[in-house]
């Protein structure tokens, strides 16, 4: 899945890995991806502008406007790796079902991945790792989800019933069947928003990291407000031009406040481990946890040579990714914490630390996911007993973490925040490498469900 | 595409009874997808001058079946009366009374096109037989019948009826391309243009940014560019960003989301444009709002959010094209910006919108000014379209507008779009700051 280090000049802080023979493909070693561009729809909130809408169509919006960005129409990509967290049964083949719906060629292969709010950050992964072995020259990654359509199932008791009642031969053995049905059994099942293994909550588990680490209410505003100032600030500097497609009547993202303040977001109840013992004192409101969203993003990636074929210049090398996953069911580890290990393992192998990257986005499940992050990795003993270091990992440079805002303020479509995220980095890197005259890194780490995370490292070298 | 009344107008128990009672009844207007030949045969031209018989030549290398008089056939597709050498108004007579006999004979989907010069304030008897030309085309247009229009040439002294703006201008009207174009006079002011090597694709290898190409009128308008030839750059606001990218994709054109009543709009377009290498020639300011309330009750928003996006928006964009060092415009640009016939009559509760498209009549005469050489202006007044927008009127109101013209029937957008195609044209250089409507000769206005 990586491509660990050769040797310390790996981590030199200039281009030399670029100019390394070794790099460009010859002597069966990987080649570059590269990440050319990005379409996404608005975000919307749920039950909102995108209420009604099937995933399907969300997904083939996305990649309609990706194809038109990239004039590809007619074209036969070497695939289109794409997946939906809350996907219903019937949708087995969404991303397939999606490409046969866009201009594209019928021809182009599809598959679909899951892995929780990383599946967008898994397809862009899978389609670097294709090209970069030489499977394939250009693929899309892409992720779309809709709370509003979530997948409502029936009971465990009417599945089996029903099941039985299609294998029955007689009316007697159907009548038989039919009587064992209980009214309980006909009630529908909504969809679960808690971990199977603890019951609890996604916002549960991490109200309770939260409070073991002592981040305070304030802190989480403030990195919310800060949120939504900076994409606010974005759309307006035209950073989102050619990231978003407008959809059904919406240009920004729906959840986007430009007119928050920290005495609008102090206002906020609690709403998160309010009723939970562990917590002394509940932080975590609607204002500093990301809302249940509808939205798709997709993410051009392709060889160097395939983007200098059709004239578009890559925006950012896809350089490697770690994966982690925690024990949070037996309360040793915080349910979002997985990516505290991903970024330190991902960041040894390439020999950098957390100083040398220009820009770093952390997705913003709940404030303080990010914010507990940051802290565990300021830890000494966090680092010395987490992370057999000598000490603490490092402490992140603020004014380099979600610069252009992040799920907080746009919203978190489960599988399409990982494409929000890449395409964003890949813009910003490349503009300023361009500007600084100098390769910028970029980091992206991503908190999942089932307490696993996933981290990815960009560069740009602006050219 | 047609309305509920035309339907049946055109049904078995309509038609007997729209005959007997002298409803109104629309005529089918063919298109160019119906009569692709430029010219509906047998083509009469009428006049003596020799610029009669350059017009008559033109016609036949078009491959017409031209004639110079009415006696050799019995049925007539179109008349070109040239009146270029008209001293006095007596003169007039002599040359347009042979149609009057001939006015029976027209076929379906007739076309009658003048060609005269315009008054120039030198010489009385000359400029009233001149100014006369204007009164017989329009009252030509009010008579024709079963979908035919008449439609006038005004070519400026010194300009020959070899020039490309006149050929070009003389083809577009006798074409199918100019259903519903009726009653209206086209000036063309000089010799420039160049004639397309290939008359269904005079745009080819040249290049059109299409604003408001998301729908209606400005998706038509991309279309039908893209039909002649063009390739095209489509902007549209964000919101609709997805219904821009359909368009895009259909055409294989390239997709730019902008609010062009954004400060940075014009900043941004050429950003856009250079970093893809795009170099303009043709400039399709079609981006409009509507904000309808009678004047007593207008508000600052109506208001203000109409003229930024009718008029301010187009200055905006064409101040910033034209002041970048040229690399995002060709040497030979075509603009051409949308005005409404509300502009030119006036029209109840459209305040706004009338002061912004008469303004915009008023934008294009200057900005064709000052581009001198290096381009044209031009703007078209759609009359009523039939469109989602005006879909919207109230059904009575709608259909009152929709008869009140000399076809008796709503245009298409590809009929607005067509014109558009028209002007943009490398042909239509001599025709410069001229407002063309697309009303099927509106009953109000001029």
């Amino acid at each position: 899945m990586t491509d660990a280090p050769a040797s310390p000049t790996d981590s030199a802080r200039s281009d030399a890995t670029r100019s390394d023979p070794a790099r460009s493909g010859s002597a069966g070693s990987p080649r570059d991806a590269v990440v050319l561009g990005g379409n996404r729809l608005p975000f919307a909130r749920s039950g909102g502008a995108y209420a009604g809408v099937s995933e399907q169509d969300m997904l083939t919006a996305a990649l309609d406007g990706l194809v038109a960005r990239f004039g590809l129409q007619g074209a036969q990509l070497g695939e289109v790796a794409g997946g939906a967290v809350l996907k219903l049964a019937g949708d087995l083949n969404l991303t397939r079902e999606c490409v046969l719906g866009t201009p594209l060629d019928a021809r182009t292969p599809a598959i679909d991945m899951s892995k929780a709010c990383a599946t967008g950050l898994e397809t862009v992964m899978h389609v670097s790792n294709r090209i970069r072995l030489g499977q394939i020259d250009v693929g899309v990654a892409c992720g779309v989800d809709s709370a509003s359509d979530a997948p409502i199932e029936v009971s465990v008791r009417l599945r089996r019933l029903l099941h039985r009642l299609s294998r029955a031969r007689t009316p007697m053995q159907r009548a038989k069947t039919l009587a064992a049905l209980r009214p309980g059994d006909l009630a529908p099942l909504p969809p679960r928003n808690a971990e199977p293994r603890t019951g609890m909550s996604m916002g549960e588990h991490q109200a309770i990291t939260t409070s073991q680490w002592g981040i305070t209410r304030e802190a989480q505003d403030e990195l919310a407000l800060a949120s939504h100032r900076s994409l606010a600030a974005a759309y307006q500097a035209g950073l989102l031009d050619d990231l978003v497609t407008g959809y059904r009547g919406l240009g920004r993202d729906e959840n986007l406040r430009p007119d928050s303040s920290m005495e609008k977001l102090a206002k906020l109840k609690p709403v998160f481990g309010t009723s939970n013992p562990a917590v002394a004192e509940p932080t975590m409101t609607a204002g500093n946890s990301t809302p249940l969203s509808d939205g798709a993003s997709s993410v051009l990636v392709s060889s160097r040579e395939w983007a200098a074929e059709h004239g578009h210049a890559p925006l950012a090398r896809i350089v490697d990714t770690r994966v982690a996953a925690v024990d949070y069911v037996h309360g040793d580890e915080g349910l979002l914490m997985a990516p505290a290990y991903a970024v330190p393992a991902l960041l040894d192998a390439h020999g950098l630390t957390l100083d040398d990257l220009d820009l770093i986005e952390i997705h913003e499940a709940f404030a303080s996911t990010v914010l507990t992050t940051l802290a565990a990795w300021e830890s000494e003993e966090f680092g010395r007993e987490r992370l057999g270091r000598d000490g603490a990992f490092g402490t992140v440079d603020r004014s380099r973490l979600n610069i252009a805002g992040s799920s907080l303020a746009a919203g978190h479509p489960f599988a399409a925040t990982g494409g929000r995220i890449i395409a964003t980095l890949a813009k910003l890197l490349h503009a300023r490498a361009r500007e600084k005259g100098a390769v910028q890194r970029g980091l992206v780490s991503v908190c999942a469900a089932g307490g696993q995370g996933t981290v990815v490292l960009l560069e740009s070298d602006g050219e | 595409m047609t309305d509920a009344y035309t339907r049946f107008t055109r049904s078995a128990l309509g038609r007997p009874l729209v005959k007997r009672t002298g409803l109104p009844n629309p005529p089918r207007l063919p298109r160019h997808a119906d009569r692709p030949q430029p010219v509906l045969d047998p083509v009469v031209v009428l006049g003596g001058s020799p610029g009669a018989d350059e017009v008559a030549a033109l016609l036949l290398d078009w491959g017409a079946d031209v004639r110079r008089r009415f006696e050799e056939t019995s049925t007539v597709g179109s008349v070109v009366v040239v009146l270029d050498d008209l001293a006095k108004p007596a003169d007039l007579g002599t040359i347009v009374l042979p149609l009057a006999g001939a006015m029976r004979s027209l076929l379906p989907g007739s076309r009658v096109v003048t060609i005269s010069r315009p008054p120039t304030g030198e010489d009385l008897a000359r400029d009233a037989a001149r100014g006369g030309v204007e009164g017989f085309v329009r009252t030509l247009g009010h008579e024709m019948r079963k979908g035919g229009t008449a439609n006038g040439i005004q070519v400026a002294d010194g300009v020959p009826l070899t020039a490309p703006g006149v050929v070009s201008t003389l083809r577009f009207l006798l074409s199918a391309r100019s259903a519903f174009v009726d009653g209206q006079i086209v000036g063309v002011a000089s010799e420039d243009g160049t004639l397309p090597e290939d008359w269904e694709r005079p745009l080819a290898g040249r290049t059109a940014l299409v604003t408001g190409a998301a729908r209606g009128i400005g998706a038509a308008i991309s279309r039908t560019l893209a039909g002649l030839g063009a390739e095209l750059v489509l902007l549209d606001v964000p919101a609709s960003g997805s219904e821009l990218s359909a368009v895009a994709n259909d055409l294989r054109a390239t997709p730019l989301q902008l609010d062009v009543t954004s400060p940075q709009a014009g900043d941004r377009v050429i950003a856009f444009l250079r970093e893809r290498g795009i170099v303009l020639d043709v400039l399709v300011l079609n981006a409009g709002i509507t904000r309808d309330k009678m004047f007593a009750n207008m508000t600052p928003d109506r208001w203000d959010a109409v003229i930024a996006v009718n008029i301010s928006s187009q200055i905006a964009l064409a101040e910033a094209l034209l002041s970048t060092d040229q690399s995002a415009v060709g040497p030979d640009l075509r603009v051409v910006s949308l005005a409404s016939t509300s502009g030119i009559a006036g029209n109840r509760g459209q305040a706004n919108y009338a002061t912004s498209k008469a303004g915009v009549m008023a934008f294009v005469a200057a900005l064709s000014h000052r581009l001198g050489e290096r381009g044209t202006a031009n703007a078209v007044a759609p009359g009523f379209i039939e469109t989602d927008m005006t879909a919207k009127i109230p059904p009575l109101q709608r259909e009152v507008a929709r008869r009140a013209n000399s076809l008796q029937q709503g245009g298409l957008p590809l009929d607005v779009a067509e014109t558009i195609g028209f002007l943009a044209s490398p042909g239509a250089g001599g025709v410069r700051g001229q407002t063309v409507r697309v009303c099927g000769q509106n009953l109000v206005g001029r």
